[in-house]
């Protein structure tokens, strides 16, 4: 059985190839790259580009622990009707992910159960207490991709000091979630004029600045990787651009929320609108696309985070945090970033596909011949109505719902298999 | 009809006072007197019969004495049938939603819904989704707007007395609030009420009780309680909790007094016109003296008094709307 893909233009930003051009997928792999090609089965990608399956190095699939918001085989598929065929989850289940046990459950679990390649991050500290540093280099044998307390701080200093050589030695990278939970403590949206007038605590973007600002000393000091996890404010982009300036091995990545809502979402008390770190402010957001544009944020994440209906159905401040992104990624990239003319078209693929598999050494996110056939296929001029109801994810806490987006998924192919088709 | 001017009332509920217009808040204030009569009347039938058969559900998160028992006795002398539930914890530490407890109360066929909660925006979410008229009664730190209301009306009444003109306005006022801004629902519905009316806002406070940004409320800024009050025409104190201190947003209660205490002391400094405001429970030598809590200049219990009116008016004009009163 042999599968080809025809009339569709193939965009591989790893190759720099943008150019329409015919596939076949055979045996789970991509046996042939242009020429004709021919299938016992074709797909007609006439409109359509056809792209590495996208990687998502930030999402949280619940699992173990919080299967009622998502598991490994339903975000799977919430990742594959995305066009992703790649994703790094997140350590905070429960139990978190800080031994290779729970690692290797991870990956057992993903591969009896999920569609598409779930590759499992690692707690940096035990518990995730920001005490101890976890076993970094048996958490790489047994398949962990990066290590992270992302949702926690990690307060001291030093044990992030700790945490960024010693991940450095195991060959993981290291992932920050950037917070002084003392500045921001109690805090449930950003700190400005919304959450004055709203009279809901706010979270300042200097409580974020202050720990990447720190972070990115400590891997300046140590000479190591450092990956800056959701950057969401103009500073915040501005130091990790001093810091490349200085030749700090610092990556970063921000999410589509961040440049497509301003903390002006939060003024119905739309629990929807609650994530962390917060929707900020319309300069935050104008440099969060600058900092696209020019470089300086590297990658493209979602921070999938999904809680139910009925735990978002609640109060304002008694929310949980977090938004499902998955889905609607894609469309958010080319109607907030391509749309607009602020980027190409080929170079948002690259921020979502082969620039985040390099931070996490996935070997994802390209096409080549004998490479296994992860396709994302998609109508880049297709408009579509974002649905609750047609969401594949567990959960439904998006505050896109409602709204049209350019760019749908047609199909979506993992190993050559479709595990998505619209 | 109920009405001033050309506005007649179409709201279902009252969320806030930033969503509404000047001429709505004027209704408000304009349909309030009425009441005032009421409890006047020489034949002591302090009631009218507005409401009757109607059911009120005074519905409070929070602990009030005050602002419960005043909605009580507005809904009783518009001759409703009334309602008390107290809760000690929100509904979702018992596992229950907000909305599946309204739900629950709204199948014992109420008209009005009256909420008090520590969280800013539930009276909101709760409006939207459900048929009952919902009044806030103070949510988080976010708005209280019947307060604000009675405060309006209590420095209407009192501007008009002294320029002896029964129309005169809050135009040109200069109202000083003091205290702690930050975590004051009362002092965001007063700035929006104030504002709309065309009174000018000063706000003083120590820095760290004041929220960022509140400027752009369209108010002035101030640390210097004399500087605040120089030229007010209307000083209103608001209540310091004392839980603030021991978080440290405020060094000790013995410098907040020598800073913002509103005594005889720093009253040389104020216009003898200004009138004293507090939106209760005052605690007593702290942010106010008892010498000008008790004092001359003081309209506090009168605040108390047109509570009521105010919230009969609100209730009337939110079930009533548009009927002749």
């Amino acid at each position: 059985m042999s599968l080809a893909i025809v009339n569709g233009r193939v965009i591989d930003p790893a190759s720099g190839f943008s150019e329409p051009m015919d596939l076949l997928v055979k045996d789970g792999v991509i046996a042939k790259m242009g020429g004709k090609v021919k299938g016992t089965q074709t797909i007609d990608a006439q409109g359509c580009v056809v792209c590495p399956g996208l990687v998502d190095i930030h999402v949280h699939f619940r699992e173990p622990g919080f299967e009622s918001k998502e598991t490994i085989a339903s975000g799977s598929r919430a990742a594959a009707r995305g066009g992703f065929t790649t994703v790094v989850t997140m350590a905070n289940t429960r139990p978190v992910i800080d031994n290779a046990g729970m690692v290797e459950f991870i990956i057992r679990r993903a591969r009896e159960t999920a569609c598409i390649k779930v590759r499992p991050a690692a707690c940096a500290t035990k518990g995730m207490e920001g005490a101890e540093i976890t076993e970094m280099a048996e958490l790489k044998e047994v398949g962990a991709v990066a290590v992270t307390d992302d949702g926690r701080d990690i307060a001291s200093s030093a044990v992030m000091r700790r945490v960024l050589q010693y991940a450095d030695m195991a060959g993981l990278t290291p992932m920050t979630h950037n917070e002084d939970e003392t500045l921001a403590e109690g805090g449930a949206m950003n700190e400005g004029f919304t959450s004055t007038v709203l009279g809901i605590p706010g979270i300042p973007k200097a409580a974020e600045e202050i720990r990447i600002d720190r972070n990115v000393r400590l891997a300046e000091m140590t000479g190591t990787r450092l990956h800056v996890q959701h950057v969401t404010s103009a500073e915040g982009v501005d130091i990790v651009r001093r810091a490349k300036a200085r030749g700090v091995r610092v990556t970063c990545e921000t999410a589509p929320h961040y440049w497509m809502l301003t903390d002006d979402a939060v003024r119905e008390f739309d629990t929807n609108a609650k994530m962390n770190p917060p929707l900020r402010e319309q300069a935050d957001v104008n440099a969060i696309i600058a900092g696209i544009k020019d470089g300086t944020i590297d990658c493209i994440a979602t921070d999938h985070a999904p809680h139910t209906p009925t735990e978002k159905n609640v109060e304002f401040d008694l929310a949980p945090f977090g938004i499902i992104g998955l889905e609607t990624a894609l469309g958010l990239v080319i109607t907030g970033l391509v749309e607009p003319g602020h980027i190409t078209l080929e170079r948002a693929i690259a921020l979502m596909t082969a620039a985040p598999s390099a931070i996490c050494n996935l070997g994802a996110g390209a096409l080549r011949e004998g490479g296994p056939a992860d396709i994302c296929i998609f109508d880049p001029a297709a408009a579509w109505t974002v649905r609750a109801e047609d969401f594949a994810s567990l959960s439904r806490n998006s505050p896109f719902i409602g709204a049209t987006l350019k760019g749908k998924v047609r199909y979506t192919l993992c190993d050559g298999r479709i595990v998505y088709h619209d | 009809m109920a009405e001033s001017g050309h506005t007649v009332w179409t709201r279902k509920d009252l969320i806030g006072i930033q969503d509404l217009s000047r001429e709505e808040i004027e209704l408000v204030l304009d349909t309030a007197p009425q009441f005032v009569a009421v409890f006047r009347r020489e034949s002591g039938i302090k009631k009218v019969p507005l409401l009757q058969g109607r059911l009120v559900v005074n519905w409070f998160y929070e602990p009030s004495t005050r602002t419960r028992t005043s909605f009580e006795l507005a809904a009783k002398r518009l001759s409703a049938d009334t309602l008390s539930m107290t809760a000690s914890s929100s509904s979702a530490v018992k596992g229950e939603t907000l909305h599946d407890t309204l739900a629950n109360i709204e199948a014992m066929h109420t008209d009005v819904i009256v909420i008090r909660h520590s969280s800013a925006g539930a009276p909101h979410i709760l409006a939207a989704r459900h048929a009952s008229h919902i009044i806030n009664a103070g949510d988080g730190r976010h708005e209280h707007p019947t307060q604000a209301l009675l405060d309006a009306f209590t420095m209407r009444e009192h501007i008009r007395k002294r320029r002896g003109d029964p129309c005169a306005g809050l135009d040109g006022v200069k109202v000083a609030i003091i205290g702690d801004i930050e975590h004051s629902r009362v002092a965001r519905s007063n700035i929006w009420a104030l504002n709309k009316l065309g009174a000018q806002v000063t706000l003083c406070g120590p820095s760290t009780l004041m929220p960022v940004h509140v400027e752009r409320m369209g108010v002035r800024m101030t640390t210097s309680l004399r500087e605040a009050i120089h030229d007010a025409d209307v000083i209103y104190a608001l209540r310091i909790q004392l839980e603030r201190q021991a978080k440290g947003l405020f060094p000790s209660l013995r410098e907040y007094i020598r800073l913002f205490r509103i005594d005889n002391e720093s009253l040389r400094h104020a216009p003898p016109h200004a009138l004293i405001m507090h939106p209760g429970p005052i605690n007593r030598d702290l942010e106010l003296a008892t010498e000008v809590a008790d004092g001359p200049r003081s309209v506090i219990l009168e605040q108390v008094s047109n509570g009521v009116a105010i919230r009969m008016a609100v209730m009337h004009l939110l079930v009533n709307s548009g009927r002749p009163a």
